[in-house]
């Protein structure tokens, strides 16, 4: 088997850290982490779905009403925008698998863009909210929001400061790692350039870019969950 | 960001949107008087004084003998392996058995048999105390930090309260009569306990939450909260007291009724409502705002209300402030609700409480 | 038997390196640490630390109900101490406390791997643990908490105490938790040395191995209900709150649903110390391998569906407790596996009366009492009448006490050598263990009638006919106290005075045996290869013709 203090079978890589055996190994166990990672992630964001869920069964008329205050446009924009940005992910791992260094760069950048794209959007959405006296839990002015719905042709029934508590808890938590996203987007790029990354490694990428898709997939459920409920 | 966390937390912001906010601590009082809880024996279980204590007790009983077995069981096996293959030898050979199908089946199956056995049995017993009889007696407790207040639907204008500094008869029920508690809190999570009947539920705010049982013994049994609710939690006791049908109506009345004794003030009775009606819940004395006002002072003071206007605190908004307490609010406290004591209390109590009032300059 | 390369023979005689203590020195050779070794000794200091500032409080409280009235501390003051008692011992001890200290030390060693996956993330672990720790100090001095350790709303959102600090701390200590898991999930996956198959791993790391499991799918759910209790609490956003329109009874729902598995977070690792001090010390293969470690999966499995028994009289549905209790009973069956595999284990061994084997027998009484009256609890209309008494307090303490702090005091001498490379002294051991068992017994038997008798739990005063229980519970705690202060003076002093700690004092089989004492740097010389299971210890008598391994 393999040999005694860390040298790897193949030549080792500028990379390799020296209390795993392989560069093999190495990989398998970065795979592995950021998928027990991203299980994580979506275990915490599934306690959110479930108390949204909760409140939609205990309120459906609130949550019903509530929902019409939110842009779908925006949304819709987010979604698209967000989508493409997946792709862009996928496009940078696959040049970094075939060592095309530009094409990492060009694609990140693509996908950064998208990111930032999508917080200014947010931006909008959350101040639009905030103007017309839609905030979070107790802060939430009722006859000012009311006031906004009734002129948009809509009507607010019951509690909605609960919808628009659970709203700026998910979208915000969302945000977060998109921000925290746009992070790391930046760091490996950075790497990038620097040329770290080529057929042989490229595990830095392909994990970001696992946590990119799944930020997206959560966005791919708040949504409709948000945005469209019926 | 971090001062969010290291600012001292007052109770403020959630004050004004929550309302029922636990009081400041005032002293606590000594421990509830309380009687004791009839034993048997100091290792038994209290005494069973409802249809539903003997089943419990007897399931109670067979989980402590399987218990036992189990664990005399065990106990034993190793108690005899350890004397019998105590190293004697640093080379003492050991045995090469690594397992053993049959015998694992076995203590594995054995054991799950028995506890469906026990599922089964407490589960019959559980639904049996979830499904309260039609002809039972509603009686309804309302939880607030920190004592039980006790309505009597079918004997209008009927209401027992308990107290913290003085503990007394909280609930009265017949024996032998199935009795329904449809309870609610006003303010955090109470559990309504007694022991003898073995017989507990939370009492949430916000939902209505049912229990009955039926008395068999006549006599005087705690009642304890059993769900953690602040400061005074565990003086949060009372009594509830069963008596022969025959007797049960007057007696009700009689508890419920609130009068002056010969030898009391009329200011000193207003200091008995005070705490049997629960003021004390709500209302210090000694100047600290609580859940409401306090009444340190309040007589004659010049008090603002939330819609600003001013007023002097004189007999008729006291009575008004019991009665109506909705019509006008006091600045400051626009979130917290005062239940409306109308039908509750009668001129006489009312009197009593303003001279109270007055007492606390 | 498992071998490290020729050139570590056994003997010793080997050229020793120096070990890790000694390859560097001074702070920052601590603070920034990589070694798995050195972040194992650090936990093991953090969460003894913290055992004495719960034990302290503990012994407060203890003492504050000598007497039914109040006259030690006000009500407000215990219910402070219950709660910083409840919440440091969970989540600044028992959760990091195996897994942290022990976990950490020993699951390299024994994959015979040079490090965990990724040490960088181990490190962060521990600072993260630090931060959360800092978290719970900073609530301590800053009006403290005193909603219980479950932070039942809305109490918890109305309280005037430190809520969302000590929220923040525990939240935090999650994700310590959380990334300590899903470091030990892909080292055992990944750092395995040659022919050390899965059912070669000692069943210690199996043990660790379904925490891991556990702490990575549950704490998630810890994490958002505590994110969402803090957002009530500053928001009022009206989730738990009923009077903004929630529901109390849905964050009883989310906190259990971490915190029932949290038990099993806590108690695994002390059934995975318990297999090899059973093991060792008798020197017998541990009797079904494959039952005790596919039970501790069946446990972490399970252990997802029963959380509603903490939540019979609560109000949630009657449906759900029915469903809740069957599982209930379900999740018992593959703990009395282990019990029974254990005691089979000593069947025909060579049993020696060490302090750690003490320790392992007093688990075995102890844990045993804890599961047994998990079984009333667990049974509807019992725990009707026990739910919120102190007979659910002994039960706890049984299994978290008596379970996991014994097996863990009872790996920490067995392990002491291997950690520190000097041996405690044995007399003193067995007293210290006997100190503990009786204070223990002593403080938490009676409990159990106190309780029975419907004592409430959380009660600053009580009904005087409670008073004698107390009296000897009290008494009982103190003996405990000095056990547990006993132990941690000779321990320290063994640092000072001990014998040097030969490679394998106990002979044991598995890995970790195979290194120095303390170990090297890289934990061994060269790269080990196993080509036998753990438990295949030379003295077993093969004669008889067993000829499966
Ligand atoms: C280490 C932690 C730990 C462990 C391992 C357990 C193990 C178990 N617990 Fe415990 N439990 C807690 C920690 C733990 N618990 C805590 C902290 C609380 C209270 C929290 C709070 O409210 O603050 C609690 C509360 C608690 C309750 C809620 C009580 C209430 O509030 O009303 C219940 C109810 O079902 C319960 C049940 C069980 C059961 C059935 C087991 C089983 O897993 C036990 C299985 C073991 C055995 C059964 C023994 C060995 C088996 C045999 C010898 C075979 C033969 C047996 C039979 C045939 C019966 N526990
Ligand atoms: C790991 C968990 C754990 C441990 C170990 C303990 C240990 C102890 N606990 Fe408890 N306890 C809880 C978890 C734990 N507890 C929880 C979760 C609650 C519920 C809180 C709530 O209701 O919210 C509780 C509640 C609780 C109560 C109920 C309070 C009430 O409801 O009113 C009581 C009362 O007797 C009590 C007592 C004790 C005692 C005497 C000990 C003793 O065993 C302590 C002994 C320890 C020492 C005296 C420290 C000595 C240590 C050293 C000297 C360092 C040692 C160093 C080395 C060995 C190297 N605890
Ligand atoms: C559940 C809490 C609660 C209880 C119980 C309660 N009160 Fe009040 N009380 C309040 C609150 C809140 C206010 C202030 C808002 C308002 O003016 O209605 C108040 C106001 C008052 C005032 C006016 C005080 C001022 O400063 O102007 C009087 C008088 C009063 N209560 C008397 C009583 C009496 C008498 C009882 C018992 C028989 C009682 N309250 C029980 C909550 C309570
Ligand atoms: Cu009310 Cu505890
Ligand atoms: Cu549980």
């Amino acid at each position: 088997m393999s040999s005694a203090h860390g040298q790897g079978p193949k030549a080792p890589h500028a990379f390799f850290q020296h209390h795993y055996n392989t560069v093999e190994q190495q990989a398998g166990a970065a795979k592995l982490g950021m998928w027990v990672f991203l299980a994580t992630e979506i275990l915490m964001f599934s306690g959110l779905f479930l108390a949204y869920f909760i409140i939609r069964i205990l309120y459906p008329e609130m949550v019903l009403g509530s929902h019409e205050l939110l842009s779908k446009t925006m949304g819709g924009v987010n979604t698209v925008v967000l989508l493409f940005s997946s792709f862009t992910m996928a496009m940078a791992v696959r040049s970094a698998q075939v060592g095309d260094t530009p094409g990492i760069i060009r694609n990140l950048i693509m996908t950064i863009g998208c990111a930032c794209i999508f917080m200014v959007v947010k931006y909008f959405e959350y101040t639009g909210k905030f103007a017309h006296g839609i905030f979070p839990g107790k802060y939430f002015d009722y006859g000012r929001a009311a006031a906004y719905a009734a002129e948009h042709g809509h009507e607010l029934v019951g509690m909605p400061h609960i919808f628009f508590g659970i709203y700026f808890t998910m979208t915000g938590l969302h945000g977060v790692h998109v921000a925290v996203g746009i992070g790391v987007l930046v760091w490996i790029m950075l790497r990038a350039k620097k040329g770290h990354f080529g057929p042989q490694y490229y595990s830095p990428v392909e994990n970001v870019g696992l946590y990119w898709h799944i930020v997206d997939l959560v966005w791919i459920f708040l949504f409709p969950l948000l945005y469209l409920v019926k | 960001m971090l001062s969010m966390f290291l600012a001292p937390e007052t109770k403020e912001a959630a004050k004004a949107a929550v309302g029922n906010v636990a009081a400041a601590a005032p002293p606590a009082p000594p421990a509830p008087k309380l009687p004791p809880l009839e034993t048997l024996h100091s290792w038994a279980m209290p005494t069973q004084a409802s249809t539903f204590a003997e089943s419990t007790d007897n399931l109670y009983l067979f989980i402590v003998f399987l218990d036992a077995f189990f664990f005399v069981l065990i106990l034993a096996a190793m108690g005899y392996f350890m004397w019998k293959y105590k190293r004697r030898s640093p080379d003492q050979k050991t045995s090469s058995i690594t397992h053993n199908g049959k015998i694992e089946f076995l203590w594995s199956a054995i054991p799950a048999v028995l506890l469906v056995v026990i599922f089964a049995w407490a589960e019959i017993d559980f639904i049996k105390q979830t499904t309260p009889p039609a002809d039972a007696i509603d009686i309804r407790v309302t939880g607030r930090q920190w004592f039980w207040q006790v309505d009597y639907p079918d004997y209008p204008g009927v209401s027992l309260t308990s107290s913290t500094e003085e503990p007394l008869i909280t609930m009265i029920v017949p024996k032998g009569r199935p009795v329904r508690l449809i309870m609610t809190s006003e303010d955090v999570l109470h559990s309504f306990y007694v022991p003898a009947f073995r017989v507990k539920k939370d009492v949430v705010p916000g939902r209505y939450t049912t229990l009955w049982f039926e008395a068999t013994r006549v006599g005087e049994f705690n009642i304890f909260c059993t769900e953690y609710c602040g400061d005074r939690h565990s003086s949060m006791a009372g009594v509830i007291k069963v008596l022969e049908p025959a007797s049960f109506e007057a007696a009700l009345r009689e508890a419920a009724k609130l009068e002056q004794k010969p030898t009391e003030s009329v200011a000193d009775f207003g200091g008995r409502i005070y705490t049997r009606r629960g003021c004390n819940a709500c209302h210090t004395l000694n100047g600290d705002p609580a859940t409401g006002p306090t009444w340190k002072g309040l007589y004659g003071k010049s008090e603002t209300l939330a819609d600003g206007t001013t007023l002097t605190v004189d007999d008729n908004y006291i009575k008004e402030s019991i009665l109506q307490p909705q019509a006008k609010i006091v600045a400051g406290f626009t979130g917290a609700n005062m239940p409306s004591y109308q039908g509750q209390l009668d001129d006489k109590q009312i009197t009593a409480i303003i001279d109270f009032i007055k007492q606390q300059k | 038997m498992a071998t490290a390369d020729t050139s570590s023979a056994h003997g010793g005689d080997h050229a020793r390196e120096v070990s890790f203590y000694a390859a560097k020195t001074g702070l920052k050779s601590w603070l920034v640490t990589l070694d798995h070794k050195r972040l194992g000794m650090m936990y093991l200091v953090g969460t003894m630390v913290f055992f004495l500032v719960g034990g302290i409080a503990a012994l407060t409280l203890r003492t504050e109900l000598l007497t039914p009235e109040q006259d030690l501390v006000s009500a407000t003051t215990y219910n402070k101490l219950f709660t910083i008692h409840g919440a440091v011992m969970v989540f600044l001890v028992i959760i990091p406390s195996v897994p942290g200290a022990l976990g950490n030390f020993l699951l390299p060693l024994m994959l015979g791997a040079k490090d965990v996956a990724f040490p960088r993330l181990n490190l962060l672990s521990f600072w993260i643990y630090s931060l959360g720790a800092v978290f719970f100090l900073i609530t301590l001095v800053n009006g403290s908490l005193d909603t219980g350790w479950t932070f039942y709303t809305p109490y918890s959102t109305s309280s005037g105490t430190a809520v969302v600090t000590a929220t923040f701390g525990a939240f935090i200590l999650g994700f310590s938790s959380i990334l300590t898991g899903l470091n030990f999930i892909v080292t055992v996956h990944k750092m395995r040395a040659p022919g050390l198959t899965w059912n070669r791993l000692p069943l210690f790391v199996w043990a660790i191995y379904s925490t891991a499991v556990i702490q990575i799918l549950a704490t998630p759910v810890l994490a958002i209900t505590l994110m969402l209790l803090m957002i009530e609490r500053t928001l009022n956003i009206g989730i738990f709150d009923p009077a903004m329109g929630g529901d109390p009874v849905l964050y009883q729902h989310f906190f259990w649903f971490y915190s029932h598995p949290a038990v099993y977070i806590m108690i695994l690792p002390g059934f995975g110390i318990i297999s090899e001090l059973i093991a060792v010390h008798s020197r017998k293969h541990i009797f079904g391998y494959k039952a005790i470690a596919l039970s501790s999966i069946a446990i972490a499995i399970i252990s997802f569906l029963v959380w509603g028994h903490h939540m019979f009289v609560s109000g949630q549905s009657e449906l759900a407790g029915v469903v809740f209790s069957f599982l209930t009973f379900a999740v018992a069956v593959p703990t009395a596996i282990k019990v029974f595999s254990w005691v089979a284990t000593l069947y025909k061994g060579s049993i020696e009366f060490n302090t750690p084997m003490l320790y392992a027998l007093a688990f075995l009484f102890t844990f045993t009492i804890g599961g047994l009256t998990g079984i009333f609890l667990g049974a509807l209309s019992v725990d009707v009448h026990l739910h919120d008494t102190y007979f659910v307090v002994a039960h706890f303490h049984y299994v978290m006490m008596g379970g996991t702090i014994i097996a863990f005091i009872g790996g920490i001498h067995h392990w002491w050598g291997k950690m520190t490379g000097r041996m405690f002294n044995e007399a003193h051991g067995r007293w210290g263990c006997l100190l503990v068992f009786i204070g223990f017994n002593m403080t938490f038997f009676n409990q159990f009638i106190v309780g029975q008798q419907g004592m409430p739990r959380r009660y600053a005063t009580y009904v005087p006919q409670f008073q004698q229980q107390h009296v000897l519970s009290t008494i009982g705690s103190y003996i405990l106290g000095l056990g547990l202060l006993w132990t941690a003076f000779y321990l320290l002093r063994s640092l000072k005075t001990g014998a040097q700690a030969s490679d394998n004092p106990y002979a044991g089989a598995s890995l970790e045996w195979q290194t120095q004492s303390p170990p090297i740097e890289h934990n061994f010389h060269g790269q080990p290869r196993v080509d036998t299971d753990p438990y295949n210890f030379p003295q077993i008598d093969r004669s008889g013709g067993m000829d499966h391994h």
